[in-house]
């Protein structure tokens, strides 16, 4: 039996760098340049390889402490930040809220205080209250801190692995039209993934109910003037109007809390009007890319038979997604330009 | 700065194809041999003994290619635009193989030692051989090259330039050194 075996890493264009600025922290997707998100998806074609052997591990940091800090319920990230950690030989902590001091009142200064003072090397944290992940950054100076998700802010981790993803399948980012369906507006994978393939080149359609469409992205001449975005996006509520010849659709998360909050008037409609069907998807490019950045409610934002259909991704993004947080980890601790 | 040339076109190649030569003699043929080059100068430099070893003797040699960025033990004192990690790719079984692992400089040996580190990840060779385009000496491990293409003794503060056609356009080995007498 061959010892050796490799995964399918398909050959990434000469676009993607390999070399990085040294960063300490990665809190958002608008500080990283063109240049920078490319050579993160660059090593994290070279990590997806480590993936593949028989022998997943490398040593590259021995000797580093990585926290995970969950505020809020996660499967994938949380597992995936794990994985990519222990891939590369960190020692992984897994702290929740739930069983931990913030139960007793603790506040999240003082926790991460806390954590730095153990000699962590880097913190992964996910917060329901948005600019979380900043505050630690800006108090705690030992301590590399990466965004998992905060409030309704930004998830810049999902954003690179759905960048990432769509790279490798379609070789390029640039030109591409991107659909992104659903509650866009209590979404902080959207609003990553819009900060991410617009700066890469990619159009971004937003698509779903009114009420769900982020109002600072509506084209108007004042939106125009002072939101980075509202220039790069298109919101069009009719899906199969914007569906047409996308190369991308990536359908969000409804939920469901949201129909009693007055957003939506009934999930039947919603499901009538913005799941991503079979029907739908014949008016996008064939080979159109499906995406979700899970959880799931099938047949509520997407059908059963697309989501485990052809043109799923969604399986692709879970795998990528620990290369990518593998390529984050490494750069953050040997580029942080810190003696270490 | 100042630079001199250490080996131009020709004499790289003629270097090669010694190297190569030599491969052959040792290992008796080209049985069982995977030549595997260490990203970046090394991976080119390993096609070409390849193509060397396919002329002489009609044996295709698989090559392999390897990124050891994950392996190092000195990242913390190396400068921060060397924070590169290439796409390793070993196609094939290495266990029980005879192993030629080439790179263009053999200096502090570190590199090598990662490299062993991370070759017995993809399995148990029968044997480790080491090819180098240029030794300039300076080990700081116990690590010696079974072919080498040329012998430099250097001072610590010089700097070895390898510009190969596949990335520079033309092959050449430079010695690159600080002037001392800039007026002359």
């Amino acid at each position: 039996m061959s010892l050796s075996r490799t995964i399918e890493t398909p050959e990434i264009g000469g676009a993607l760098g390999t070399e990085l600025a040294p960063r300490k922290h990665v809190l958002d997707l608008d500080d990283f340049t063109q240049k920078e998100v490319a050579g993160v998806l660059g090593s994290a074609r070279s990590m997806k390889e480590v993936l593949g052997r028989d022998i997943k591990k490398v040593p590259a940091l021995r000797g580093k402490v990585l926290v995970t800090l969950f505020y809020e319920a996660s499967t994938r990230t949380r597992i995936s930040f794990e994985e990519a950690g222990k891939v590369l030989s960190a020692d992984v902590i897994n702290m929740s809220a739930s069983g931990s001091s913030a139960e007793k009142g603790e506040s999240l200064l003082n926790t991460g205080l806390t954590i730095q003072a153990m000699g962590v090397d880097t913190l992964v944290i996910r917060h329901p209250h948005s600019g979380a992940p900043h505050l630690l950054a800006q108090h705690l100076d030992k301590v590399s801190i990466i965004n998992a998700g905060d409030g309704l802010h930004a998830h810049p981790t999902q954003a690179l692995l759905d960048l990432y993803t769509v790279h490798e399948k379609l070789g390029s980012l640039e030109g591409l039209k991107v659909v992104i369906v659903g509650d866009v507006l209590h979404s902080r994978v959207a609003r990553s993934n819009i900060w991410g393939f617009a700066k890469m080149g990619a159009k971004v359609v937003l698509s779903g109910p009114a009420t769900l469409m982020p109002p600072d992205l509506v084209r108007t001449s004042e939106n125009l003037a002072r939101s980075p975005f509202a220039s790069l996006v298109e919101v069009d509520t009719d899906l199969d109007r914007a569906i047409e010849a996308a190369d991308v659709v990536m359908a969000l998360r409804l939920q469901r809390e949201r129909q009693n909050a007055g957003y939506l008037p009934s999930l039947r409609e919603y499901t009538r009007r913005w799941q991503v069907t079979d029907h739908r998807l014949e008016k996008a490019k064939s080979g159109v890319m499906v995406m979700h950045p899970g959880p799931m409610n099938e047949g509520i934002e997407i059908s059963n038979s697309i989501a485990h259909g052809g043109n799923s991704v969604i399986e692709d993004q879970v795998t990528n997604g620990v290369a990518v947080r593998m390529a984050l980890l490494y750069h953050l601790t040997i580029g942080s330009g810190q003696e270490i | 700065m100042q630079e001199r040339q250490i080996m131009n076109q020709e004499g790289v190649r003629r270097a090669l194809v010694r190297v190569a030569h030599e491969i052959l003699e040792h290992n008796r043929g080209a049985e069982d041999l995977i030549i595997v080059g260490i990203h970046t100068g090394g991976v080119h430099i390993a096609r070409r003994i390849a193509a060397n070893l396919a002329e002489f003797e009609g044996i295709e040699v698989p090559v392999a290619s390897l990124d050891v960025s994950l392996y190092r033990d000195d990242y913390r004192v190396r400068e921060q635009s060397q924070t590169k990690i290439q796409p390793t790719e070993i196609p094939m079984g290495i266990h029980g193989k005879r192993v030629v692992l080439v790179d263009d400089v053999l200096y502090t040996g570190r590199t090598i030692r990662a490299a062993m580190d991370a070759l017995v990840d993809f399995g148990r060779p029968q044997q480790i051989q080491l090819a180098i385009l240029l030794d300039r000496g300076h080990r700081e491990l116990p690590i010696r090259a079974d072919y080498v293409g040329q012998n430099l003794p250097t001072a610590l503060e010089e700097r070895v330039k390898v510009r190969l056609m596949e990335t520079d356009g033309a092959d050449e080995v430079a010695l690159i050194f600080e002037d001392l007498n800039p007026e002359d």
